[in-house]
This record gives C-alpha cells, sequence and structure tokens, in this order.
C-alpha cells in the first residue's frame, strides 16, 4: 500500500462520514456541514492525484482552489436561504418545511 | 516506522474522529467546533503533502470564512444550547450500515487497483500556480478564473437579495399616503419643470 492509496482511504472515510451526516440529520445547517466534510474529501482527491501521479500539470491544484471557491459561495447563498426560511417558518428542521410539496 | 509517516497516521486519525464527532454530536454550535478542527486536520493533511498554498487557501477560506458564516447563522436561527431534533433508530442504522457497505466496496476498489505513481517529484513552487492561472492557452486557467469571479459576484447579489428583510406593505402604503413625501415630490417634480 503506497501513499496515494493511505490517502485515498481517509478521504474515502471522510466522505462517507458525510453522507451519514446527509442521511441522519434532520437541521439544514447541520446537513450543509455534512456537505462541506464531501466537498473536504473530494479535495484531498484531487490534490492526492494531481502530486503522485501526474507532477508535471497543476489540473488537481487548480480544480481544489476553485472547488474551494465555488463552495464559499455555495455555504454563503444556502445560509442566506437559511435565514429567509428561518423568518418565514420559525424553524430550520427539514421535516417541516413543506412549503413546496405538492 | 519513519516519523513522516507516524505524522500520516496521526492526521488521519485526527481528520476521521473529528468528523465522526461533527456528524454525531447532538448540541449543533459544538458540531460546527468540530467541523472546524476537522478542516483544520485536513489544511495539515495538505502541509503534510508540502502544498503550502492549498493549506493557506483551505484554512483562509474554510476555517476563517466558511465556519465562521456557519456559527453566525447558528446563533442566528437557533438555541445554540438545545440539542437537535433526534431521527429514529431505524433511519440510523439503514444509513449506517449503506454508508459502511459503500465505503468497503470502494476502498477495496482501489486497494485491489495498481496505481503506478510518477518516479518525478512534484515541484509545489507558488509561483507556478500563479503563473498558470493568469495564462491563456493550453496549461491556462485565465478563463475558468475569470469566470469564478463573475460567480462570487452574482453569489454577492443573490446573498443580498435573498436574505434581505422585504418592506412591510402597510409601513410602504402610510410612506405614499403622507402628506409630506407628497408635497416633496412635487417641489421635485416643480424644480425639474423649471430646469427643463
Amino acid at each position: 500500500m503506497n501513499y496515494l492509496q493511505e490517502i485515498l482511504v481517509i478521504s474515502t472515510a471522510l466522505f462517507f462520514i458525510g453522507i451519514y451526516g446527509l442521511l441522519t440529520r434532520r437541521n439544514i445547517i447541520a446537513i450543509l456541514m455534512s456537505v462541506e466534510l464531501m466537498l473536504n474529501s473530494v479535495n484531498i482527491n484531487f490534490v492526492a492525484f494531481n502530486k503522485y501521479l501526474f507532477p508535471n500539470s497543476l489540473d488537481g491544484i487548480f480544480f481544489t482552489i476553485f472547488i474551494i471557491t465555488i463552495a464559499a459561495a455555495e455555504e454563503a447563498i444556502a445560509i442566506a436561504i437559511v435565514i429567509n426560511l428561518y423568518r418565514n417558518h420559525n424553524s430550520v428542521d427539514i421535516e417541516s418545511t413543506t412549503l413546496l410539496k405538492f | 516506522m519513519e516519523t513522516s509517516k507516524i505524522i500520516f497516521y496521526l492526521l488521519g486519525g485526527f481528520i476521521l474522529g473529528m468528523a465522526l464527532m461533527a456528524v454525531t454530536e447532538k448540541k449543533i454550535f459544538r458540531a460546527a467546533i468540530w467541523l472546524l478542527f476537522t478542516l483544520i486536520g485536513v489544511a495539515g493533511l495538505y502541509f503534510w503533502m508540502s502544498l503550502e498554498f492549498i493549506a493557506a487557501v483551505q484554512i483562509i477560506v474554510y476555517v476563517g470564512g466558511i465556519v465562521v458564516l456557519i456559527i453566525f447563522s447558528v446563533f442566528l436561527t437557533h438555541q445554540a444550547e438545545e440539542d437537535m431534533p433526534k431521527t429514529n433508530i431505524v433511519r440510523k442504522l439503514a444509513a449506517g450500515l449503506s454508508v459502511l457497505l459503500g465505503a468497503a466496496f470502494t476502498i477495496r476498489l482501489f486497494l485491489t487497483n495498481d496505481f503506478s505513481l510518477s518516479p518525478v517529484e512534484f515541484d509545489s513552487e507558488v509561483s507556478r500556480i500563479g503563473e498558470a492561472m493568469l495564462q491563456t492557452g493550453p496549461g491556462g486557467f485565465l478563463l475558468p478564473f475569470e469566470a469564478v469571479s463573475m460567480l462570487l459576484l452574482a453569489a454577492m447579489v443573490g446573498c443580498i437579495v435573498i436574505a434581505i428583510r422585504p418592506d412591510k406593505p402597510d409601513k410602504a402604503e402610510k410612506e405614499n399616503n403622507d402628506p409630506l413625501t407628497d408635497r416633496r415630490e412635487k417641489n421635485l417634480l416643480n424644480t425639474e419643470n423649471n430646469y427643463s
């Protein structure tokens, strides 16, 4: 087992921990936190593949930088939506937000 | 065992332990703090891979920006000391089982796969990243760089539009019926007519 595979084991475990949180949490902000964990594990993968398999190119590094940027934008939008939702519903529980349910 | 390997295992254990605490913690504020430690651990992993630039970006954007945003939103929408609503045990068991199976499947996939590591050492000079970021043509990332800057601007405007408190309708009506504002508007109209 080389370094790359060990890093991949860690990032896979992190990703599935994020999925566990996504499936079991009922609070929107906690679900967002799980999504952040999954994004982080993907970043680790990109960086590790770039460093150990293709050291002459920089694609993985740039993917990581852009993912971090877009995650920041996504988080800001999501929190604006959560604040708006809280203002209308007085709750951020996903079971009680049934406004769009047909 | 070499020192770098020991440090790697410590970092991995730290990241996974903190992530587990972050998804199983009952109080949401504490979960946010565990998430913060997870992100710091990931930044440490980048340092261990000698990618200082990515580690710095990770600390600045994730730890300094996103976690602070999350904590702000927790304070705006919760009683931070209250427990979060519980999920029923069946869903927890099902989620744990599917997660375990998925992780085992994925890990088995790449443990049996033979990755042939490149013999060339990765050059983690920051100037290499900076030059590629502002270059057009092959190997350059100028266009995505500009696209992402537009996306950030759009996200900023979108946040303001979504989160701003709309004016209460009765208040707006009152302002319209206010004789003072009416007079002011008439004056404005008059002066405009004078100028033209």
